[in-house]
């Protein structure tokens, strides 16, 4: 939280005096957004762990040990073991490598195909952008997830499915968003400009609309990047997502749905790693949007 | 206004229109063939074929939609391959509960979403506006159906304090059918001891359905408020000597609201969503258990009709939404 008095600062530093790049002015402001850094900390760290999880991992994630279930926490197993004696602790560790990389593709690929249909129907206009807004209306008037469901229950459950599933259902923000964009910046100064000497439209559109729709892109995408981490956990507690023995975080609490008061332990780990990851998403999107909306600038 | 009204029908029609065709192109997707799944893996080759003759499976796929589309159109949405109804005659059972629960919730998120957002605003930057804060974070990242399930576990497993899954103790008869939804039959018949058990059993599952809508409403109230508290109007109204209290009601919140609604309607959305998940652990006899099931048999008749419905609720909540600014906001109703 930053405080609006303005106090007593010391003298600005020289450095500061600088004329700087957009790029580095943005950072500076999102360095001093004290809770978005925390967030991006928190996602850098589970990034970390997902990308060395098989060097991190103590177990090997699939590897069942009878005997050995439902141990409670203890030094052999950080976090306990599930009712067959997996280590929860490995299997965490690996669904962060899960979740990340499904929010990853399934951000990647609607942020892609929703921005390009965007691009075009608010740089073409007429029937064409008539026709396009009114199939994300078709989108937007489902409940995301019954959408989702219906789409993985006919592709076949599976996480892959599950992805295209939630990506199917998110492409439309990124094409509604992109397009007001564009209309606000179609008849701009700069793009009048580049037409009037002879532009190309491929050129009009790369050049001059595609970054200055960059912005709100990247604030949607982060908080997509939540969004989809729960989806697909949901997807996969209900059957439709990533299928047992798969450790993924929601299969991890659905398999542990029993033994939630008597052994806490099976559920309640992977349900912190996803609130820690999807709140650390959350709070850089928040801090994006206060640095990049100067609107909402101080 | 009734231009307005007319152009959203108009473009309701044409969502209706898409939707239908989105679910009938899903159904065509799925890879299991449904006859053979009614039938089980017992049947003959020959009874399948005649199964799926009767249900029309056999002709081209263009035909088959223009079947689909005059009876939808006639207010059939065809029968069940799993229950063996009519599918509008299932969703008339399961819909009340699903409805039931989601105001429920939305009751839950507006009583405490609007009055948490509105303290945070008011103590800016104190513990209490922090804690709203961290609040809203957790509600907004948790899963819920993790909250789900603990909330089950701990109030109705260890504490007993609450009933557990489902609309009603099984001892208990449902009161008469008037509405469908348990509580408003109940009170209406004056069935005291169905009305408290209803109730006690909707209280798990609507704080876990409402909690994402509910840290989504506080943000933005709290946000809404603080923007219209820094107005020249305010600093007039408290100039003029006006009460606190007047000033707050008066000026701030009702000023702060147009933005607020439009985030109830929107939640409509989310909420008819997460009731997907929460029906699914609630053993909650809604649409949304309903769905689930059904694309797991692959009951795509049944898919199609639930997604029918979801997609004219929720347009239909925020036209309503719309309707209700109207009625706050006359800047709106001019125009």
């Amino acid at each position: 939280m930053q405080a609006t008095a303005p106090a007593p600062t010391p003298a600005p530093p020289i450095q500061s005096r600088r004329i700087q790049s957009p790029t580095a002015l943005v950072l500076r402001r999102f360095s001093q957004e004290k809770t978005a850094v925390f967030g991006l900390i928190v996602i850098v760290l589970f990034a970390l762990l997902a990308i060395f999880a098989p060097l991190l991992a103590p177990y090997n994630p699939l590897d069942q040990d009878i005997p050995n279930g439902l141990a409670p926490p203890s030094p052999e197993h950080w976090l306990g073991a599930d009712k067959l004696g997996r280590d929860i602790l490995s299997r965490m560790l690996f669904g962060a490598r899960i979740s990340l990389t499904a929010g990853l593709g399934v951000v990647a690929l609607a942020a892609l195909v929703g921005s390009a249909i965007g691009l075009i129907a608010g740089y073409v206009g007429g029937w064409l952008d008539e026709v396009l807004m009114r199939v994300t209306d078709i989108f937007f008037a489902f409940p995301s997830l019954i959408l989702a469901m219906a789409i993985a229950g006919a592709l076949g459950p599976s996480l892959q499915n599950a992805l295209i599933a939630v990506a199917v259902v998110t492409w439309p923000v990124y094409a509604r968003l992109v397009r007001g964009q564009v209309l606000v910046l179609r008849d701009r100064e700069f793009v009048q400009a580049a037409r009037a000497v002879g532009a190309r439209h491929g050129l009009i559109l790369r050049r001059h609309l595609l970054p200055n729709t960059l912005s709100p892109l990247l604030v949607q995408t982060s908080f997509d990047m939540g969004t989809t981490i729960l989806a697909v956990a949901g997807l996969s507690f209900i059957g439709f997502g990533a299928q047992p023995p798969t450790p993924e975080w929601g299969v991890m609490i659905s398999e542990g749905r029993n033994y939630i008061t008597t052994h806490w332990w099976l559920t309640f780990f992977p349900a912190m790693a996803m609130l820690f990851a999807v709140a650390g998403f959350n709070l850089v999107g928040d801090g994006l949007r206060d640095v990049l909306d100067p609107r909402l600038r101080r | 206004m009734a231009r307005f009204i007319i152009r959203r029908l108009g473009g309701l029609i044409f969502v209706l229109l898409g939707v239908s065709l989105l679910t009938f192109f899903l159904a065509q997707l799925a890879p299991a063939d449904p006859a053979g799944a009614a039938l089980g893996s017992n049947a003959r080759e020959e009874q399948i074929a005649a199964y799926r003759q009767q249900l029309g499976l056999d002709q081209p796929v263009v035909v088959q939609y223009a079947r689909y589309m005059s009876r939808l159109m006639q207010g059939d949405l065809g029968n069940s391959i799993r229950t063996r109804r009519a599918v509008a005659d299932d969703l008339r059972d399961f819909l009340p509960a699903t409805v039931e629960l989601t105001l429920s919730a939305l009751l839950v998120t507006i009583l405490l979403g609007i009055p948490l957002g509105i303290l945070a605003a008011l103590n800016r930057n104190t513990w209490i506006d922090a804690g709203a804060r961290i609040l809203a974070l957790l509600g907004g990242a948790m899963p819920i159906f993790y909250i789900g399930l603990v909330l089950l576990g701990v109030f109705y497993r260890q504490l007993q304090w609450l009933p557990g899954p489902g609309r009603l103790d099984s001892t208990l008869p449902p009161p008469l059918h008037l509405t469908g939804l348990y509580t408003v039959d109940a009170l209406l018949t004056g069935n005291w001891m169905v009305l408290a058990n209803a109730a006690a059993h909707l209280i798990l599952p609507a704080i876990t359905l409402g909690l994402f809508s509910t840290a989504v409403l506080l943000r933005m109230t709290r946000s809404s408020m603080l923007e219209m508290l820094g107005q020249d109007y305010v600093r007039t109204a408290k100039a003029k000597g006006l009460s606190e209290r007047l000033v707050i009601g008066r000026h701030v919140f009702k000023n702060a609201l147009p933005p607020i609604l439009t985030i109830v309607g929107i939640l409509f959305g989310s909420l008819l969503s997460g009731a997907v998940l929460t029906e699914t652990i609630f053993n909650w006899p809604g649409i949304g258990r309903y769905a689930t099931t059904s694309v797991t048999t692959l009951d795509y008749p049944a898919v199609m009709g639930v997604a029918l419905v979801a997609a004219i609720i929720y347009p239909l909540a925020n036209t309503l939404v719309d309707i209700g600014y109207s009625v706050i906001d006359p800047r709106v109703r001019a125009g």
